[in-house]
Formats: C-alpha cells, structure tokens, sequence
C-alpha cells in the first residue's frame, strides 16, 4: 500500500509498494546539512593522533558553536546529537563505551549552552560559549567515567589533563568558530603583504 | 615581526572583554585543579600517636599547641606554619625535641620513654610501614 502524505504538487518518484516517503522540511534539510559537516570534521579529526584517549580536539564543535548562535539551541542540540549517533555508526563504535562518553560529554555541554546561549552577545562571544561547553563537556565525560567504567579515585590525576584541554581546545575552537563568523560577508579581511 | 602580528591580527579582534574573563576564569580552574588533585607528597596533617594507638589526627592548617599523655608526663606537640616538632617532653635525653621541626610527609619524631610519636602524613603513603 501507499503512502499518501505527500502533498499533490510535488512529482511522485516512482517506488514500490509497502515503502515509506517522509514529508522533510527545508529547516530538517538544513540541520542535516550542518550535522553533515560536523560528521566531516569529525572524520577528519580521527585522522590526528591523540596522546591521550579522550584529549581530542573536538573540531566538530565549531559547527555546533556557530549553529547555536546563528539558529538557536534547538537546532544545536540536533546538529550535535545527531553528529554523535551518526559518528558512532560510522566508526563503528555505537552503543560502545566510547559512544556513551561522547553522548555524556553532548549532552552536558549543551545543557550548559542552553544557559550560556543568554550571556549579553556584546561582551561574550563563541570563545565563552565554547570554553563552558568544554569543561562541562569533561566534566560530564569523568562523571560517566567514575560511575561506570573506572570506579577508583586514581582518575581524579588525570582531571588537570582533561581540564587543560578543555580550556585550550574550547579556546581555539571558540575562535575558529569567531573568526568564521566575523569574516562572513567580509571576504577579504586578512590584508596579505 | 611580522607573522607575530598577524597572529595577533588573527585572533584578539575576535576576543571580547567577556571572553577574557571566561578565560581567566577557567586558567584559575585548571591551576586549582592541578593544586588540589597533584599535590598527593605533601604533608597535611600530623598523626599524634600514645601507647602505640593513635591519639589524634590534627591538620597542619592551624598553628596550634597540643599536649599529649604519657607514662613519664605530658608532652608537647607544636604545630606552626605547616611544620610540627614535639617542643617538650618528659625523656630523660630529650632526643625527640632535639629532632626539630619535621617537614615533609613520612618524616617522624618518637619518644620512646614517653611513648609519644608525631608523624607528617600526605594523601599518598610513601611507605607501608617503617622499622629502624
């Protein structure tokens, strides 16, 4: 049988029967667009080797950052959401530790951009936004670590690491995210002697 | 020069004043993490022992005056600016006031005729135990 949600005046593509055709609206097309960025740096990320598990740069948060201040929360919590789920599936980690640890580290870090999203724009820019979703990032990370993989104080020495690179990541992602936004409609802005 | 400050040029228009108190703000988290999760050797309190059983635990925070009971007398114990040394006692050679001031985790002051030990003690235990 035949779906029949679609509206009359789009053209009917050819399919067979007992299939689906889902209504998408050009702001899902536009969320999917951005999560597909961010899939890409992610991809491009796992290329960099890290010294450290879980010490990444987290360039896929640019995206989210710039999302977040040009569409709203709403449309950064799924650019993010959906980055973490689709990236678990394509490294073939989903429902794995590590899936768990970077859905933890999401999701806390864009409860706390729920918040952060309201400091004045004049005097707070993408550097703080990026900087608190980063600590808020680890700190959701330790707490999944501590409950449930490694239950022992021992990795209380390893939160100054976690904590140091959250500043200088969120640091340099925030001003990515900055300069990316300042420099749009402003092609030429780096005089190059 | 030249690629100096076109890094400059790169990044500080981009920083508003609210972003340099976020990144003030999390320096000073990382600098009080790293002090308080990375200090595990240094002493931080002084275990008071009497008859071999612990008497008390005291903190080196306070600056304080502790007089502790043994078979001879009363001994006494100061603690001052984070050091502690046993400052009188009742022993007939007085080896353990002689000791001075004990400094760093694990170092330990014993009065044997009294019965009265200090010892500095850390987050960490460098030795399991120690015998002379």
């Amino acid at each position: 049988m035949q779906d029949s949600e679609t509206s009359p005046s789009e053209p009917r593509i050819p399919h067979p029967a007992s299939s689906l055709l889902l209504d998408t609206t050009a702001e899902d097309h536009h969320i999917a667009r951005m999560a597909a960025v961010a899939l890409g740096l992610t991809v491009l990320e796992n290329a960099i080797p890290s010294p450290l598990p879980g010490v990444k740069p987290g360039l896929a948060n640019i995206v989210t950052l710039i999302v977040l201040v040009r569409y709203g929360w709403r449309a950064a919590a799924w650019v993010s959401l959906l980055r973490v789920v689709a990236g678990s599936l394509l490294f073939g980690s989903f429902l794995a530790p590590g899936f768990f640890l970077s859905l933890s580290g999401a999701v806390c870090s864009l409860l706390v951009l729920a918040f952060a999203q309201y400091l004045p724009a004049r005097w707070f820019g993408p550097v703080s936004h990026s900087i608190y979703a980063a600590f808020a990032h680890i700190a959701g990370q330790m707490l999944v670590v501590y409950v449930w993989l490694i239950p022992h104080a021992g990795i209380a020495y390893l939160i100054p690491i976690f904590a140091t690179a959250a500043l200088v990541f969120g640091a340099v992602n925030g001003i990515i995210a900055a300069r990316f936004m300042d420099n749009d409609g402003k092609p030429n802005m780096e005089p190059q002697p | 020069m030249n690629s100096h400050e076109s890094i400059h040029a790169a990044i500080l228009p981009h920083l508003k004043s609210g972003d340099w108190l976020t990144l003030l703000l999390g320096g000073t988290g990382v600098m009080l993490l790293a002090l308080n999760l990375w200090s595990g050797g240094i002493a931080d309190k002084a275990v008071i022992r009497s008859g071999g059983k612990i008497f008390r635990e005291v903190p080196l925070s306070r600056d304080q005056q502790i007089e502790v009971p043994g078979p001879l007398g009363t001994s006494v114990i100061t603690i001052q600016g984070r050091k502690a040394r046993i400052s009188s006692d009742p022993s007939p050679r007085q080896y353990c006031v002689r000791q001075g001031w004990l400094q760093q985790a694990g170092e330990i002051a014993i009065c044997l005729p009294n019965q009265v030990s200090v010892e500095l003690a850390g987050s960490q235990k460098k030795y399991d135990s120690l015998n002379y």
